[in-house]
């Protein structure tokens, strides 16, 4: 059990050590959707959910590989739960919410991929989390990942109105932003202590 | 309909190249910018990836007839997992340093875009042989990708290359190189020069054609 | 019709016969290369601590793992834990010292440290990171400069009168302000990480200090050879 506060491991989550901006995860939907803010925010949530679960599921499986001495069935059974998920979550969007579904696209069977679900799960097994230090700590990242979403979105749609180089359109921009982005996250280091 | 005859080396090109992962189809990227702040690390996570690439190709590839259309997402996600692991349980018997200093990207290779792609759109439909190569180069064209950015951010931030120092110690090291923030600039940096040699090739491929018209 | 019905049967049956396969083989594959890489693993991980244990209490001949059982007591184990702790003997068979591992959030990740306790002055006498994640050239400044290193060549973890808790408990200060044994003087520039180091090794002599003061002369020393 490790032994951080609730509160350290949110922020830590979500501000000082954001998923997308400091760990790299999560970057293939990142730049995919964050053009249009509208995309940027469903995305979010549909992550943060995905996350939830996710976590709780890792939890509970990481117990029944410790008991049964597995631990090299992790991965595969973390990204088998990962994806099971998420099917779920796409079958409970097309019958409740069936133009956010069609908004969504090809971005939500995606999420299976998306590194920052698993790299979620494998963060919170290497430091030992308990199981609502589990909980906290993916509201904290997707917190973090919508947070990083909707500024991202924010930026890069002023950015469409302007004149930028043809070379630089598109994701040279959107790196460069990424980029000022984590630089500015780096102020948080510190907080929640 | 004549189907273009593919040679066995342009499957094994492509991927360095004019279909490069991380540079052309912007696949893989999490650990593209993640683990490349040295370039031992960079080159050690492009050669995990590759085994992953080809294994995963190649058993795809083998077992293509027998996963049915329905569940060959999980089929394929299962079989990536596998080498996935064994890499992780490899690197940990070849180099605890070198584990520890990829910690849990190794694992993060499973979600890696670019083998769930290739598996999907290539090793599926084509035999063990093109699947080999096809791996085979998007492996290295990924490797050497990696490599560029992690050249570029150890060089700058850190001064050295490899480990071995390369710049003198007046020259003040720019830490952000290897911050997060360096990873995004680096990949930019990278992707702006492709974007350049890209839109150059096809500005001289167009101007004979004007000439001509 | 019973065309298409033969063709929902075999579809059927073909999925249940794929996932099974391809479970079966990937199980195979699995449990084949972590039986073949096990032991070369435990080496390695064997003789990375034993020079880690070497290098923070260099008198050390012998090591006797050890761990809190149930009701709190020190006992020897042979299991192997992800924080081992170890007794270590000298070369006549005397108590050298404890060598402790510990962890605790750093920064960008958890760090995980390895450190020498003496009995003979109550003090913290070597002190090594095992691990550690830390910006380069910031934080990672707490493994190589040398007054933070001078931190832990006695950093004072006595015990107070009751013997069950750190009289002074560590705490980590800024570069330079440092008066006292149970201080760390802090890097500049590197705070978060320098704390983090504090406070980890904090938590961790104040749980293990007490417990090897009282128990540690209760294990057996191994046998000399």
């Amino acid at each position: 059990m490790n032994d951080a506060s609730y509160w350290s491991i949110f922020l830590n989550a979500a501000l000082v050590n954001n998923f997308v901006l400091a760990y790299f995860l999560g970057i293939c939907p990142f730049f995919g959707v964050s053009s249009r803010l509208e995309t940027a925010l469903r995305m979010g949530a549909a992550v943060s959910f995905v996350m939830l679960v996710a976590s709780v599921c890792a939890f509970l499986i990481n117990l029944l590989l410790d008991a049964v001495g597995a631990p090299y069935l992790r991965i595969i059974s973390y990204i088998l739960v990962i994806s099971s998920t998420v099917q779920l979550v796409e079958m409970l969007m097309k019958k409740f919410s069936p133009a956010t579904f069609r908004a969504m696209g090809i971005y939500l069977p995606l999420i299976t991929t998306n590194c920052a679900i698993l790299g979620l799960a494998l963060f919170q097994t290497n430091r030992s989390y308990g199981f609502t230090q589990a909980v906290v700590f993916s509201l904290g990242a997707g917190a973090g990942f919508v947070l990083a979403l909707i500024l991202m979105a924010g930026v890069r749609e002023k950015l469409e109105l302007n004149e930028v180089p043809d070379l630089v359109k598109g994701t040279v921009a959107a790196l460069v932003v990424a980029g000022i982005l984590s630089m500015g996250f780096m102020g948080f280091a510190g907080l929640g202590r | 309909m004549a189907k273009k005859t593919i040679t066995p080396t342009d499957e094994f090109v492509k991927g360095l190249w004019r279909d490069n992962p991380v540079f052309v189809q912007v696949l893989g990227m999490c650990p593209a910018l993640a683990v490349s702040n040295t370039a031992l690390n960079a080159l050690a996570m492009g050669l995990a990836t590759t085994f992953v690439l080809l294994m995963s190709g190649l058993s795809v590839s083998l077992l293509r007839n027998f996963i049915p259309r329905e569940a060959r997402i999980v089929c394929y996600i299962c079989i990536i997992a596998t080498f996935v692991t064994s890499v992780d349980y490899l690197i940990m018997a070849l180099s605890l340093e070198l584990h520890r200093a990829l910690g849990a990207f190794i694992a993060l290779i499973v979600v890696n875009c670019l083998i769930l792609g290739r598996a999907e759109a290539f090793a599926s439909k084509n035999t063990p042989a093109r699947s080999l190569l096809d791996g085979l180069g998007m492996g290295i064209g990924f490797t050497l990708a990696l490599l560029f950015i992690g050249v570029v951010r150890e060089i700058l931030g850190s001064g050295s290359l490899f480990g071995y120092p390369v710049l003198p110690d007046t020259f003040q090291t720019w830490t952000v190189m290897v911050l997060p923030s360096g990873g995004f600039f680096a990949m930019a940096l990278w992707l702006l020069i492709v974007n350049r040699i890209k839109k150059k090739a096809a500005d001289a491929a167009r101007k004979p054609a004007e000439v001509t018209a | 019709m019973t065309g298409h019905a033969a063709e929902t049967v075999t579809s059927a049956w073909s999925m249940y016969r794929a996932i099974v396969g391809i479970g079966a083989f990937c199980a195979l594959v699995i449990v084949v290369v972590f039986q073949s890489t096990a032991e070369r693993i435990r080496d390695n991980q064997a003789r990375f601590l034993a020079a880690a244990i070497s290098e923070v209490l260099p008198e050390t001949r012998e090591t006797v793992a050890v761990t809190r059982s149930e009701n709190g007591r020190l006992e020897a184990t042979s299991d192997s834990l992800p924080l081992p702790v170890f007794l270590a003997y000298g070369s006549g068979g005397d108590l050298a010292g404890a060598v402790v591992t510990a962890q605790g959030m750093g920064y960008q990740d958890n760090i995980r440290v390895i450190y020498a306790y003496s009995f003979a002055e109550n003090a913290i006498v070597g002190f090594k990171i095992l691990e550690s994640k830390e910006t380069p050239g910031l934080g990672d400044r707490v493994e190589i400069e040398p007054h933070f290193i001078a931190n832990f060549v006695a950093l004072d973890v006595s015990l107070d009168s009751s013997g069950t808790a750190l009289k002074n408990p560590i705490v980590t200060v800024k570069q330079g302000e440092k008066n006292g044994a149970w201080q760390i003087d802090g890097i500049t520039g590197a705070t978060i990480t320098s704390e983090a180091i504090g406070n980890l090794l904090n938590d961790s002599a104040g749980s293990w200090v007490p417990v090897l003061e009282r128990d540690a002369r209760t294990i057996a020393p191994p046998e000399s050879k």
